[in-house]
């Protein structure tokens, strides 16, 4: 079969990259309660100029309860044969348990939209030829993007999904209804691309299985990023520095089981001067992650939040050129891209800081939110207008 | 038999500045200035000149200027007065022509037709004199992957050296240079954090204390070849082939042989020390993985080995074999790598742009998923840093400069390196000459270049908005091309300017 030209849909003029910048913002309860996805619209129409239009969107996790166990496909469709032809590939690898399309409505600024379906799915066993499950979806996923015309996945997780498109993220709330949804995890994202008309597949969140991420930044490494992935089996079609990031997780925490707090260290490792500081054991740790991963290092500026099941993580490069806010209010952590964003929805909060570069912020379902180590600038307080 | 070979220089001496020192006749090694005693006169036999700018430079008067022989043949393409006065000489001497330094001829630069790119609007340029810029490389073999246990990092690294900055000095051997230059490439070389290269000529027992920043070579002649040698150094080096003449062995004539020669090479004195062409325990690559794993043997598995090769046809392939037989790192030395004695018509046909073997070697290692296996070293007219950044954006860890070092020591690539009369003391054993490099001095001038190309290396890497060297190694994304094909496009894996 004919590889599909994503990379020529995405990257329209064929840069060495997507370049975008934008605002981010991410909310989670770690007591698990779900809440609707209102504080999260505010939030990030709050930070509407940082975007231009061409791309918002969001991830919500704890989604689909009733659903838990299947994996939720949100899939774009451009046709009704493109349709057509994937519902008959999902039925062939897996066990359709539910398919409806994506409820929506008319919003003005939304034109021209895709047709956006929902199906839960179970893996053919007897497909798998022995392949992991999750393997086996990624693989599928990858299938229908880069083969199949006139579809294309935003999500493939259990118990979440992405809506996302073209316009300011307000608008896509709003097209898509997101305030009948609920969820104990959002992410949002609100896009300015400088290279690319805009193209439904291309707005953020990205996600591959449950892992999300939606990023702020253009990454000066990407060039060496993608080639070290390359070696690995990852096909960078869509030519963004975010599809990087999704990939450098996938590859780290799924196939190198390396824990969150090391992956930061390798995305946005300490300096060479700090390393020497460190005690005999830390040294050899970071030096060892430096040598190895060099190549994955993130060179530039970027701030990005991962999700996946039960935890956020917000990150920046480690001379924090992109911004990051953290608030703490009881049990819900926010992390944004401007703290006016935080204190709309939440004027009252316990805590809200600017943390250090390559400092990860991670929020974990069931654990109280731990005190960071180091911020580059406590706000105490804020004045009353 | 009379000569029919002109001068390649005329030497102009203005009278009226010339106060009779003599520094010109002492200074010259090559018999240019006499001084007649009876007419107070100083005279030249320009046909001896070789434009090595000894007397130009050291002249307390500044009375001298030598200038290239106009030499009007008739204008001719094809018969150049190079191509002339090369049959010139063999018709009178009936040998193979010699020559020092690498391949002056015009084969294209490709660093001259690679840009590097910089940061706009998008993303913030980074200002090394405000932000920290870490040029810090480790060379040896990585593995794919890190690995945790319940009590941390259970992952062990084979054997790595660190380099403050990824500028190492290349094979130069005792015997070659003198020991002078040694040891100012050594010291240089532990003062900046870098190594420095023994060349195949062993190590002189005054240079151990250098043992940390030092690379011993293994050749086809195994000169100076001991346990002691191998276990005093940083990095083993195995010498497969040589930039400057590739596939043809080494010639060190007796004469240089001096008593402190003999004994680091551990040869008779004044006995021609020939090294075969290829090392004959290595016929194959089984017999390279036998050679790498005897050296790694008695040293214990505690120093990368690095196997060097001449850039040639089949280099992706050659250096993937090399690191399935078990090199840490690979040396490539291209077209315009440099010797203190090749043939000339070697020197001058053999080899390929290190440019293109950089990068198709890069390509193919990752291509087969071992680059990480091993880190990748490049030689061969490296000649600032410009070229430096292009070579690591292209895919080098790190590049070796033997040209450049010397160019710092003195040396004006007169290309006279093997006749052993270097005037500037560098390319010489005679004691009279080696005295003309001061180890305090060259260590001196070898450190600055380092320094001030480490400093040019951050204003660039900071242009492009990036803080750390791993960054924009095999980044070609900040390369382009200007005045490329699509052929030579593709190769480089480098887009074209513009586009």
């Amino acid at each position: 079969m004919k590889l599909k030209e994503l990379s020529r849909i995405n990257n329209f003029y064929h840069d060495d990259k997507v370049i975008d910048a934008c605002s981010i913002f991410g909310m989670m309860d770690t007591s698990g309660n779900r809440f609707s996805g209102k504080p999260v619209v505010e939030a990030i129409a709050n930070m509407h100029v940082r975007g231009n239009g061409l791309g918002g969107g969001f991830a919500i996790y704890g989604l689909y309860p009733e659903y838990a166990n299947y994996y939720a496909f949100h899939i774009m469709y451009l046709s009704r044969e493109g349709q057509a032809k994937v519902e008959d590939f999902l039925r062939h690898k897996f066990h359709v348990i539910d398919a409806k399309e994506v409820p929506t409505k008319p919003t003005p600024g939304i034109v021209n939209p895709p047709l956006v379906w929902r199906y839960f799915l179970e893996v053919k066993v007897e497909e798998s030829n022995g392949q992991s499950e999750g393997d086996y979806v990624v693989d599928r996923v990858m299938e229908i993007n880069t083969k199949m015309e006139e579809a294309f996945v935003f999500s493939s997780g259990k118990n979440m999904a992405v809506f996302k498109g073209v316009g300011y993220p307000e608008e896509i709330a709003e097209y898509f209804c997101l305030e009948q949804y609920e969820g104990y995890l959002w992410t949002a994202h609100g896009r300015f691309p400088t290279n690319t008309p805009g193209w439904w597949g291309g707005a953020h969140p990205f996600n591959i299985l449950d892992w999300t991420v939606i990023h702020n930044g253009e990454i000066s490494s990407y060039g060496i990023n993608r080639r070290y992935l390359e070696q690995f089996g990852y096909n960078c079609t869509m030519q963004t520095d975010t599809e990087v990031v999704a990939y450098v997780v996938d590859l780290l925490i799924r196939r190198h089981g390396l824990p969150v707090e090391i992956v930061a260290k390798i995305l946005a490792p300490p300096f060479w001067s700090y390393i020497e500081r460190c005690s005999p054991k830390e040294q050899k740790l970071f030096r060892t992650l430096r040598q190895v991963y060099g190549s994955l290092l993130l060179n530039g500026p970027f701030t990005v939040i991962i999700a996946h099941q039960g935890e956020m993580i917000g990150l920046t490069d480690r001379i924090r050129l992109r911004p990051l806010t953290v608030g703490v209010k009881e049990s819900v952590l926010y992390l944004s891209s401007e703290e006016s964003a935080i204190r709309l929805v939440s004027p009252d909060l316990d805590r809200a800081w600017i943390p250090m570069g390559g400092e990860p912020i991670v929020g974990s379902l069931g654990k109280p939110l731990k005190p960071e180590k180091a911020s580059v600038a406590e706000i105490k307080s804020v004045r009353k207008c | 038999m009379k000569t029919y070979l002109p001068p390649k220089f005329i030497v102009e001496r203005d009278d009226s500045r010339c106060i009779r020192c003599e520094v010109c006749v002492n200074q010259c090694t090559f018999d240019v200035h006499s001084y007649d005693t009876e007419d107070a006169e100083l005279k030249s036999h320009e046909e001896n000149c070789v434009g090595c700018h000894r007397c130009v430079v050291f002249c307390p008067t500044e009375a001298l200027t030598i200038r290239g022989n106009p030499l009007d043949y008739r204008e001719n393409y094809n018969w150049r007065p190079e191509v002339i006065e090369d049959i010139i000489k063999q018709s009178e001497t009936g040998g193979v022509l010699l020559t020092g330094m690498g391949n002056d001829k015009s084969y294209r630069i490709y660093w001259d037709h690679l840009v590097l790119n910089a940061s706009q609007v998008t993303n913030p340029s980074i200002d090394p004199l405000r932000e920290p810029m870490e040029l810090s490389t480790y060379l040896g073999q990585k593995p794919d992957r890190v690995e945790f246990g319940s009590h941390g990092l259970t992952t062990e690294l084979p054997p790595q050296v660190k380099l403050e900055v990824p500028v190492m000095f290349s094979a130069m051997s005792y015997g070659a240079v003198s020991l002078n230059v040694q040891e100012s490439l050594a010291r240089a070389a532990t003062e900046m954090g870098t190594l420095w290269n023994t060349g195949e000529g062993g190590l002189h027992p005054k240079l151990y204390k250098y043992g940390d920043n030092t690379i011993v070579q293994v050749a086809s002649g195994r000169f100076g070849v001991h346990p002691e040698y191998l276990n005093v150094a940083k990095v083993v080096e195995i010498k497969i082939g040589q930039g400057a003449k590739p596939g043809i062995g080494g010639h060190l004539p007796g004469e240089k042989v001096s008593a402190e020669v003999s004994s680091t090479r551990m040869i008779p004195k004044g006995t021609d020390a020939l090294s075969p062409a290829p090392q004959h325990d290595i016929y194959s690559i089984e017999d390279l993985a036998q050679l790498v794993y005897a050296l790694k043997e008695a040293t214990n598995y505690t120093k990368p080995v690095a196997v060097k090769i001449a850039a040639v046809h089949n280099s992706a392939a050659i250096a993937s074999g090399m690191v399935r037989a078990g090199a840490d790192i690979i040396v490539l030395d291209g077209l315009r790598g440099s010797t203190g004695a090749a043939p000339k018509i070697i020197r001058d046909n053999v080899g390929i742009p290190i440019e293109l073997a950089l990068a198709s070697v890069d390509d193919r290692l990752r291509q087969e998923g071992i680059r990480n296996q091993a880190s990748v070293v490049i030689a061969g007219g490296i000649r600032n840093s410009g070229d430096v950044a292009k070579a690591i954006a292209l895919g080098a860890d790190a590049i070796y400069i033997g040209t450049a070092a010397l160019v710092a020591l003195g040396c004006t690539l007169c290309q006279q390196c093997h006749t052993g009369k270097c005037a500037w003391g560098i390319c010489t054993t005679d004691p009279w000459l080696t005295k003309r490099v001061n180890p305090d001095i060259g260590a001196r001038r070898l450190s600055n270049l380092l320094r001030g190309w480490s400093l040019e290396l951050k204003d660039i890497l900071g242009g492009m908005g990036i803080n750390a060297l791993e960054s924009l190694r095999g980044n070609r994304l900040h390369l382009r091309g200007v005045g490329l094909t699509d052929t030579e496009l593709e190769i480089l894996g480098v887009r074209m300017a513009g586009s």
